[in-house]
C-alpha cells in the first residue's frame, strides 16, 4: 500500500507550453493509468481476501476479535498475489526442478496469453484511432481461426509455405469480416457497433455449423471439435516443445511495429487519424472518407484474424466453439489501457496476459475462482475510462479528458 | 497513508457487509485437529474443469459431484478443482494442477483430450483419468459413456406408453454427445414398433438423416424448450425426451400447462431429483453415469491402484440406464416394465445391436 509515495507534485508538469493542440501531457497520462492499475490490485486484493474460506469466518466473529479478519485477509491477499506472480513470472518451486521449463515456464505462459491479446488490441486500436469502435474482434478472430486452421489441416503444402499460407488465410478471414463492416458503414452509413456484434453471432454460429460437418470435425466425430492442424501449418514454438509460447509472438511484435509505422509515418495512417478526428473537416479537405473507413477495417479485421492463427495453429492446433477465448472483448481493453497507441498496447497486452497466466496459478493454489483476474483487468479499464476517479483518490489536478473521449467520438461518428 | 486507511476502512465496511451479522464465535485455537485422518495416507485428487463453471446443471457438475462423494466416502481423499475460462486454459490447468502435486488429475471434458495426450506424455508417472474421452496412454484412464443404450430403453418406454403413436425428442445442439441419446431413442422406437407390428412416430430426429433434427441451439433457454416443446404436442407428441439440459425445464414447463397430457423423459440425471419441480411428468430418465464412475475411479486410486486404460459406461456396469419410475411406477403396465428388462438384457448379452455411428469404441 505504498502507493501513495509518488508525490503528485512531480506528476504534474504544467502542461506544455504555446498554442499547440490541447492534449494530456504524456506523463500524467502514464501515472493515472499506473496508479488505476494499482487500485484496481488493491480493490483486487480485498476480493481475494472475501473469497477466502478463513477469512469470512473469521469475519463471523468480527466484533469480538477483529484482527484475525484483517490478519487473514491480508494473508489471503499476499498468498493470492504471490501465486499471481508464481504463475506470470517466475515460481521458485518449479524451478527448483533445474530444468529450462521450471524457470521460463511462468514467462512464456504470460507470452502466450500476451500473443493474441497484442493483435487483437491492435486491430480495436488501429479502428479507434480511425474514429470507429471495433467490437467485431471475436467475429474476426473465430472467422481468422477457421481460415487459417482450414488451411491448416486441409491443404498439403510443403513445411514453410504451409504456415505462411495458414497465417495469410487467417488475415484474410479476418479482413473479410471487418471489411465487410466497413464497407456496409462507408456505403449505408450503418453503425459499426451495431454490425460488428451482429456479425459475432454470425460468425459463432457458422463455427458451430461447421464443427458438425465431418469435412472439418474430427473423426471419429464424437466431439464438436476440428480436425488437428499438421505439424507443417503449426507456429513453431520458440523455447522449445515443452514451452507453450510460439512464433506468433514475433508475428505480434511485428504487427505492432507495422501499425506504429502505418499511423505515425505514412500518408494513409495520417488519413486514418484526420478521419478518426474529425469526419467532416477530412471531407472538406478531399479525403475519401468512406474508402478509409473501408481500409481502416479490412487491415483491423486482418489483425484480428491474425490473433485468430494464433489461436488456431499456435496455442491450440484445433478448433472448438471458444476457440475466441474472450479475446475478442478483451482485446478492447488492452487496446484502451495501452490508449490505443501500438507501443502502450504491447505493454497493456503482456499485462494481461500476466495477468491470465498467472490466474491459472491463483485458482489451483487458493482456489480463488479466475473470475477473479477478469474483474480486476475491468477495474483496470473502468479506472482509466474515469480518470477522475484516479485524480481524485490521489489528488492529481486535472490535465485533460481521459481515452473516454476517444471513445465517444466511435459512437459519434 | 490517506489511501490506507480508506482500504481499511472500506476492508471494513466489505466484510461487514459479507458476513451480515457478526455473532459467531472464533475458533478454538486447537484449529479442530486437522480432520482426524491421521495414519492413513491421503491422496489428492484434482479436477480440471471445461468451460461452463462447476455449476453448470451437467457434466461439470455431475463429475465433481462424483469426486465430492469419493471424498466424503473416504476422507483421505482431498478433492479440489479449477474450471477453465476456454480452451486456452486445458494446458496450463492440467500443467499447473500437475505441478501443484495432485495424486491424480482429473480432466472433464472430451474437448481437452488433445491437451491432456500431451500434459501426460510430458509427465509420464503422473495418473491423468479424462471423462467422456478415450485413454490416450498409459497414465491415462478414459472414460465413456455408452447413453445410446440408456437412451434405446428410453424410447421403447416411450413408444410404449404413447396413445396418440406418436413420440418426440430435441436436443441442445446438434454434436454427438447430444445426438447420441436421439440416436438410442430413435432406435428404441424402431425395435418397438418392430416388435409389436405398430408404428409410432418419431418427431425432432432420425438417425439415417442427421442433419434434420430439431434442436434448441441452447442448453438454458428454456422458452426455446416450451415452445419446441408445445409444438411437438400440436403435432400430435404426447411422450417428449429433451436432450438439452436447462432447456429441458422448458418441456416440464410445457407439460405442466398441458394439464397432465405430455409425458416427458428426463436426461443426464434423475430428473425427479434434479428437477423435482416437474417429477410427476417424468416417466423416467436415461442416466449417465458420471458420479458414479468418478467416484468408483477416486476410490480406487486411493486404495493404491490407478485403473488404466478405458471404462465405457453401459447399461450392465450402470454408467447408463433408466432411473426408478417413481411417480409413473404403479402407471406403467407390468408388462411394459419386464418387457424394458428384456430389451436391457437383449442390449447386455448383444443379441440386440445399436447402429448410433455416436457410441464409444473400444
Amino acid at each position: 500500500m505504498s502507493a501513495t509515495q509518488t508525490d503528485p507534485t512531480t506528476a504534474d508538469p504544467t502542461p506544455a507550453a504555446g498554442p499547440r493542440l490541447k492534449r494530456p501531457t504524456r506523463s500524467s497520462d502514464l501515472l493515472v493509468t499506473a496508479l488505476a492499475v494499482v487500485v484496481a490490485l488493491v480493490i483486487g486484493g480485498v476480493l481475494i481476501a472475501l473469497a477466502d474460506q478463513r477469512t469470512r469466518s473469521a469475519a463471523g466473529y468480527f466484533f469480538q476479535w477483529p484482527f484475525d479478519t484483517f490478519t487473514y485477509g491480508a494473508e489471503a491477499a499476499w498468498h493470492g498475489y504471490v501465486a499471481l506472480f508464481q504463475g506470470a513470472i517466475f515460481n521458485p518451486r518449479t524451478a527448483a526442478n533445474g530444468t529450462l521449463v521450471g524457470y521460463l515456464g511462468p514467462l512464456s505462459e504470460t507470452l502466450t496469453n500476451a500473443t493474441p491479446l497484442i493483435l487483437g488490441g491492435l486491430s480495436v486500436g488501429l479502428a479507434f484511432r480511425a474514429g470507429l469502435f471495433n467490437i467485431g474482434g471475436q467475429g474476426q478472430i473465430v472467422l481468422g481461426a477457421i481460415f487459417g486452421g482450414y488451411v491448416g489441416f486441409a491443404w498439403d503444402l510443403p513445411p514453410v509455405l504451409h504456415l505462411l499460407v495458414a497465417v495469410l488465410a487467417a488475415a484474410l478471414g479476418g479482413a473479410l469480416w471487418g471489411g465487410l463492416v466497413g464497407w456496409l458503414k462507408a456505403r449505408t452509413g450503418a453503425h459499426e457497433v451495431i454490425t460488428t456484434i451482429m456479425l459475432n453471432y454470425v460468425a459463432t454460429a457458422l463455427l458451430a455449423y461447421l464443427l458438425s460437418v465431418k469435412w472439418f470435425q474430427a473423426p471419429p466425430f464424437g466431439q464438436a471439435i476440428s480436425r488437428p492442424v499438421d505439424k507443417s501449418a503449426q507456429l513453431p514454438p520458440l523455447l522449445g516443445s515443452t514451452m507453450r509460447v510460439h512464433a506468433g509472438l514475433i508475428l505480434a511484435l511485428l504487427a505492432a511495429w507495422a501499425v506504429w509505422w502505418l499511423l505515425e509515418r505514412s500518408v494513409l495512417g495520417f488519413r486514418l487519424k484526420a478521419v478518426g478526428a474529425n469526419q467532416f473537416a477530412s471531407r472538406t479537405a478531399g479525403m475519401d472518407v468512406g474508402r478509409s473507413i473501408i481500409v481502416v477495417m479490412v487491415v483491423a479485421g486482418a489483425l484480428a484474424g491474425l490473433a485468430g492463427a494464433c489461436q488456431a495453429v499456435g496455442t491450440n492446433t484445433q478448433i472448438t466453439q471458444d476457440i475466441d477465448a474472450g479475446i475478442g472483448f478483451d482485446a478492447i481493453t488492452v487496446a484502451l489501457l495501452g490508449r490505443a497507441k501500438p507501443g502502450g498496447i504491447v505493454w497493456a497486452g503482456l499485462l494481461f496476459g500476466a495477468l491470465h497466466a498467472g490466474g491459472v496459478q491463483l485458482q489451483s493454489v487458493t482456489g480463488t475462482p479466475i473470475d477473479l483476474v477478469q474483474v480486476i483487468q475491468s477495474l483496470i479499464v473502468l479506472f482509466i475510462a474515469a480518470p477522475a476517479v484516479v485524480r481524485a483518490i490521489f489528488r492529481i489536478k486535472a490535465s485533460g479528458a481521459g481515452v473516454g473521449q476517444a471513445l465517444a467520438k466511435g459512437w459519434n461518428g | 497513508m490517506r489511501l490506507s486507511t480508506k482500504i481499511m476502512a472500506g476492508l471494513g465496511v466489505l466484510t461487514l457487509a459479507a458476513t451480515a451479522a457478526g455473532c459467531g464465535k472464533p475458533a478454538s485455537s486447537g484449529d479442530s485437529g486437522g480432520s482426524g485422518s491421521s495414519s492413513s495416507k491421503s491422496i489428492s485428487a484434482c479436477m480440471v474443469l471445461d468451460t461452463g463453471g462447476v455449476d453448470d446443471h451437467s457434466f461439470n457438475q455431475a463429475s465433481w459431484a462424483g469426486l465430492q462423494a469419493a471424498s466424503k466416502a473416504n476422507s483421505s481423499i482431498k478433492s479440489s478443482y479449477v474450471s477453465s475460462n476456454s480452451q486456452n486454459d486445458y494446458t496450463p490447468n492440467l500443467t499447473t494442477e500437475t505441478n501443484k502435486g495432485c495424486d491424480t488429475v482429473i480432466a472433464v471434458g472430451g474437448l481437452m483430450s488433445d491437451a491432456v495426450k500431451k500434459v501426460a506424455k510430458a509427465n509420464p508417472k503422473q495418473h491423468y483419468a479424462e471423462i467422456d474421452s478415450s485413454s490416450s496412454g498409459s497414465n491415462v484412464y478414459g472414460l465413456q459413456y455408452n447413453t445410446a443404450q440408456g437412451g434405446f430403453l428410453g424410447g421403447y418406454l416411450a413408444a410404449g406408453m404413447s396413445k396418440t403413436g406418436t413420440v418426440a425428442t430435441y436436443g441442445g445442439l446438434n454434436i454427438p454427445p447430444v445426438t447420441i441419446y436421439m440416436d438410442g431413442f430413435w432406435e428404441g422406437v424402431q425395435y418397438y414398433n418392430k416388435q409389436k407390428n405398430k408404428s409410432v412416430k418419431v418427431l425432432g430426429w432420425d438417425e439415417t438423416k442427421p442433419k434434420a433434427g430439431t434442436f434448441a441451439q441452447s442448453f438454458t433457454d428454456q422458452n426455446k424448450g416450451k415452445a419446441i416443446t408445445q409444438a411437438f404436442e400440436q403435432q400430435g407428441a404426447d411422450v417428449v425426451f429433451p436432450v438439452a439440459g436447462g432447456t429441458g425445464l422448458g418441456s416440464g414447463a410445457a407439460a405442466e400447462a398441458s394439464g397432465g397430457k405430455l409425458m416427458l423423459i428426463w436426461v443426464d440425471t434423475d430428473g425427479c431429483e434434479s428437477a423435482s419441480q416437474y417429477c410427476k411428468y417424468f416417466l423416467s430418465s436415461v442416466t449417465k453415469g458420471l458420479t458414479k464412475s468418478t467416484q468408483e475411479y477416486a476410490e480406487a486410486a486411493a486404495k493404491g491402484s490407478f485403473p488404466s486404460g478405458n471404462y465405457v459406461g453401459t447399461l450392465k456396469n450402470g454408467g447408463t440406464g433408466l432411473a426408478p419410475y417413481h411417480d409413473w411406477e404403479s402407471k406403467i403396465p407390468s408388462d411394459l416394465q419386464s418387457e424394458i428388462k428384456q430389451v436391457a438384457s437383449g442390449i447386455e448379452d448383444g443379441s440386440i445391436t445399436i447402429t448410433s455411428q455416436s457410441q464409444p469404441t473400444s
